[in-house]
């Protein structure tokens, strides 16, 4: 009798007037939620999913979005955009098990949406969710509904997934050979199940045949496994190389044309990057709205600003010190330390945020189970322009035929008019502005602060000796192949390791062969 | 001759200056931050710092310390580990403080002990740490292992936690993560896990490429539910999360649970991809009571009074109110010993009690020098914060000694 009577008193208060929408559903069903039992909220979810009504999936939606708020005496609300909640409303705190079960309700209702979108996304989440035999009868109902094709293969995966627990010989023996072209790693479990034996010495699977099946099929799935495994190896050394490559290509033309061992070199990738916050700051301030774009605006930028402090240092410092390595080498490295501390005084000692654009957030899932972020491929084909873009310069221009005549031979180049010494402010003023735009790339992966050049210097100098001073194709044969030979061996001797090993591999190599993979033939070179 | 007259009249005017200086020194009392100000701690360290010197502004507005007033020494060791034993000699010797509040890696605190145990001098160190460790001249004001990664991984084994059976230790490579991993894996062999679903990875201080480790995360997890914790430290988290938000490991898949990561570390991090990745420490921001409401007001005005960087979204984590509550139960403990002699604060430290942000009485042990602390679990939200999701129901005594590493039986009562 009290619970009719609270029933009753909870249905006028649906009845009242309020500013945030009221949930249209049983507030008796609502009730558990706000509540601190979390096997009663796991069963109010799965209660207000059994009414696979529309306000059902509103509120279900509201939780998962957190907007769903409760009252001190026990109401359940959904903020809506416009309304304002009641004092005292506090937000229904929302824990993995209950957030992970809100989303399996909410595909669940989704697969029997009339929109075809819908119903994709909706099998495309249950897929990269564990299996769960309650939604047995659903997929089912859902199946027979299908008629797209790519959804219905989706769903029959999942289906087969749970009738290999089925009680059925038959239904099993179809999941299993069902499921012989998938390349989910996640079935290896259930297929391994199924092939060992039980304490009692009898098998799991009682059917001879049906563990052969399994077995076909698990070998099927680690093949599949593995080569999307290689591929992923590949694909991060390829990544982890592009980066290597932008923050060495400024040092390859600066070091490897110019043979001015530059220490500053890391200081302009760090310009680079503190160009691309300064940029972000300015579009949040002024162009809001252009956020996603900053990138584009903070390339020539970087460049530019970079290319500027090149010159400079190149005018005042460099310049006097052409043919003294060392002296060179110790100026440019007090120069590194003025500009770290110049930063430093300017934006703090602390790492600044510089957030993806959200067009290069999230990744592409390919293989079944190899996702590659959207930031490591924009990277990749950044990297391969700037590459092509040197290339370009260097080769097909006016200046890059200059540069190179100077390069190799200084005097015969001032005898026939080569105004050199702008040609060397020009050449290390090109590769500082190339620092510049690796330090843009590099600010999309990890931290912008002040020491950031200081953990690239080392890598890159790594990369151009290695490659072979002097020669582009060295830098990127160089870059990738340190980042493939680092990617493969990390899996196997751990990250610390990895490192330690590249380093030693670098020492033999120069040992071997001082003249780097690619070494320039003539006689100009000594 | 005149000559001579003027240097000794010279030498003179600089003993009376020293002697001036001398006086007004004793009008204050000095105390000794040591909080790395940059390298790859600064992210963590320095919001360290910044509360320390809000304290001591709040205890000199209260009108001080036995009548005298509080000075900071701040100085920056640099992410440097040799550095802090050398910027702790400073503080002691030259700038003769009378206590010394810093520290955040568990290296940088190995390193200074042997100057602290030297001079007899008082070190308050606020971060979560692997215990096995207990000096007479520290009090420790963050977390032992059995008050923050204990029970993180017994969450994570329960129900509501996700049912884990696999797990991932990773970490930075040294004392820290090393030390805790090891408790971690005799404490989940005693829960039955095997050796083969433990998978231990460590990286360099610093590391920025985690896209491999992410990857084989996602592989180890396929052999059944799999929960990572996560002992990285310093900016490193930054490009971690990023790889894992951008591998779509969602954490209703794969919770990762992290024991250095706070409000703090994840302000210059997009939150969104990471909702449902969990943190364990014994405070958190969004914790509701008045003592909290309090701390996190003044600690907003103060950011936005000194103009810190980012001031508008100024954020306290569980580091910051160790150390808000250290300095408060110093100044509790000099006030009580009426005075700066460190056995006699030492001997008056015991005991001392401070009501915390937290929103619980805290009380330092006066036989292990370790707070009396709450645990709390607690999610990431999309607006950085974290909504608590477990506590305990009451402090918890700090056991430094981990009762799960071989040898430590006969100091359980410590």
């Amino acid at each position: 009798m009290a619970h009719h009577f609270r029933s009753f008193l909870a249905a006028i208060a649906l009845c009242l007037p309020m500013l945030a929408a009221q949930a249209a559903v049983d507030p008796a069903l609502l009730r558990p939620l706000a509540g601190d039992d979390p096997d009663a909220r796991i069963e109010a979810v799965a209660r207000i999913a059994a009414l696979a009504s529309d306000d059902a999936r509103k509120v279900l939606q509201a939780l998962q979005d957190e907007t769903l708020y409760a009252t001190a005496d026990g109401r359940v609300l959904v903020a809506d955009d416009a309304g304002t909640l009641p004092d005292g409303a506090e937000g229904i705190v929302v824990n993995n098990r209950l957030r992970a079960a809100v989303a399996g309700a909410l595909s669940g209702m989704a697969l029997l949406s009339p929109d075809v979108a819908q119903r994709r996304a909706a099998a495309q989440a249950l897929q990269g969710q564990a299996a769960d035999p309650a939604q047995l009868p659903l997929l089912r109902k859902a199946l027979l509904a299908e008629k797209e094709a790519d959804i219905r293969a989706t769903l029959q995966t999942l289906v087969a997934v749970a009738d290999l627990q089925s009680e059925d010989a038959a239904l099993r023996k179809a999941a299993v050979l069902g499921l012989a072209d998938s390349g989910n790693p996640a079935l290896r479990a259930p297929l391994q199940a199924m092939l060992e034996r039980r304490p009692d010495g009898s098998h799991a699977e009682p059917d001879a045949s049906l563990r052969a099946a399994a077995e076909a099929t698990l070998r099927a799935i680690d093949s599949r496994v593995a080569r999307a495994e290689f591929a992923g190896k590949l694909f991060y050394g390829i990544s982890l190389g592009s980066v290597l490559l932008l923050a060495a290509l400024g040092l390859a033309i600066t070091f490897g044309l110019m043979g001015i061992i530059n220490m500053a070199h890391g200081e302009l990738l760090m310009i680079g990057a503190y160009t691309t916050y300064v940029c972000q700051t300015l579009f949040r301030q002024y162009l809001p709205g252009a956020l996603d774009w900053y990138l584009l605006a903070a390339l020539p930028a970087a460049f530019l600003v970079a290319f500027g402090v090149g010159v400079l240092l190149e005018r005042t410092v460099i310049r006097w010190l052409y043919g003294r390595p060392l002296e060179t080498l110790l100026a440019t490295w007090g120069i590194s330390l003025i500009l770290m501390q110049l930063v430093r005084t300017v934006f703090g000692a602390q790492n600044v945020e510089v957030a993806n654009p959200s067009w290069m957030a999230g990744g592409v899932t390919v293989l079944g189970s190899l996702v590659l972020s959207y930031n490591r491929i924009v990277i990749i084909a950044f990297a391969a322009l700037v590459v092509a873009a040197v290339w370009l310069i260097l080769n097909k221009t006016r200046l890059g035929l200059f540069v190179r005549a100077v390069m190799q031979n200084r005097r015969m180049a001032d005898c026939v008019g080569v105004p050199t010494s702008r040609i060397d402010m020009m050449t290390f003023g090109l590769g500082s502005g190339i620092a510049g735009l690796g330090g843009v790339a590099l600010s999309q992966l990890g931290n912008v602060g002040p020491d950031l050049g200081q953990a690239y210097i080392v890598d890159s100098f790594m990369v151009v000796v290695l490659g072979g001073v002097g020669q582009l194709a060295g830098t990127v044969i160089g870059a990738i192949g340190l980042g493939e030979v680092n990617k493969f061996l990390e899996p196997v001797a751990g990250a610390v390791l990895a490192k330690i090993g590249i380093l030693v591999f670098i020492i033999i190599f120069i040992q071997r062969r001082p003249q780097g993979l690619f070494a320039l033939k003539g006689r100009s070179v000594e | 001759m005149q000559s001579r007259r003027t240097f000794i009249t010279a030498i003179a005017g600089a003993a009376m200056l020293l002697c001036a200086a001398g006086a007004q020194a004793a009008d204050t009392i000095k105390v000794g931050i040591l909080h790395s100000l940059s390298g790859t701690m600064a992210i963590s360290e320095t919001s360290l710092k910044d509360v320390a010197l809000m304290t001591i502004d709040e205890i000199n507005a209260n009108g001080g310390v036995m009548g005298k007033k509080l000075e900071a020494v701040v100085v920056d060791p640099a992410s440097n580990w040799p550095l802090f034993a050398e910027k702790a000699r400073q503080l002691i010797a030259k700038d003769k403080v009378a206590a010394v509040f810093g520290c955040w890696t568990s290296v940088s605190r190995k390193s200074v002990l042997p100057v602290f145990k030297e001079t007899n001098s008082l070190l308050f160190y606020p971060v979560q740490y692997e215990g096995e460790e207990l000096e007479k001249n520290v009090f420790y004001t963050g977390a032992a292992p059995n008050q923050q990664a204990i029970p993180a991984v017994e969450y994570l084994m329960s129900k509501d936690g996700g049912g884990a059976k696999r797990f991932v230790l990773l970490g930075t490579d040294y004392v820290y993560p090393r030390t805790t991993n090891k408790i971690l894996r005799a404490f989940l062999k005693s829960k039955g896990v095997k050796d083969s679903e433990i998978q231990e990875v460590y990286t360099p201080f610093g590391h920025a490429d985690y896209q491999t480790i992410v990857a084989n995360i996602k592989k180890f997890a396929a052999g059944g539910k799999t929960a990572v914790i996560s002992t990285i430290n310093g900016d490193s988290n930054v490009p971690f999360y990023k790889e894992l938000g951008n591998a779509g490991l969602k954490a209703t898949d794969v919770p990762v649970v992290a024991f250095s990561v706070g409000e703090e570390e994840l302000r210059g991090v997009d939150t969104k991809p990471l909702l449902g990745h969990l943190a364990a420490w014994n405070y958190f921001e969004s914790v509701k009571n008045p003592a909290n409401a309090a701390f996190v007001a003044k600690w907003k005005a103060y950011a936005l009074a000194k103009k810190l960087p980012n001031a508008a979204n100024a954020v306290t984590n569980d580091p910051m109110e160790a150390t808000y509550v250290g300095i408060h139960m110093w100044a509790q403990a000099v006030a009580k010993a009426k005075s700066t002699d460190t056995d006699k604060v030492i001997a008056a430290m015991g005991g001392q009690s401070f009501k915390a942000p937290s929103g619980y009485t805290l009380t330092m042990d006066a036989t292990n020098h370790h707070l009396h602390k709450p645990v709390m679990i607690g999610e990431i939200k999309g607006d950085g914060q974290f909504s608590v999701v477990w506590k305990t129901k009451d402090v918890v005594r700090a056991q430094p000694w981990s009762p799960f590493i071989a040898g430590n039986e006969g100091k359980q009562k410590l």
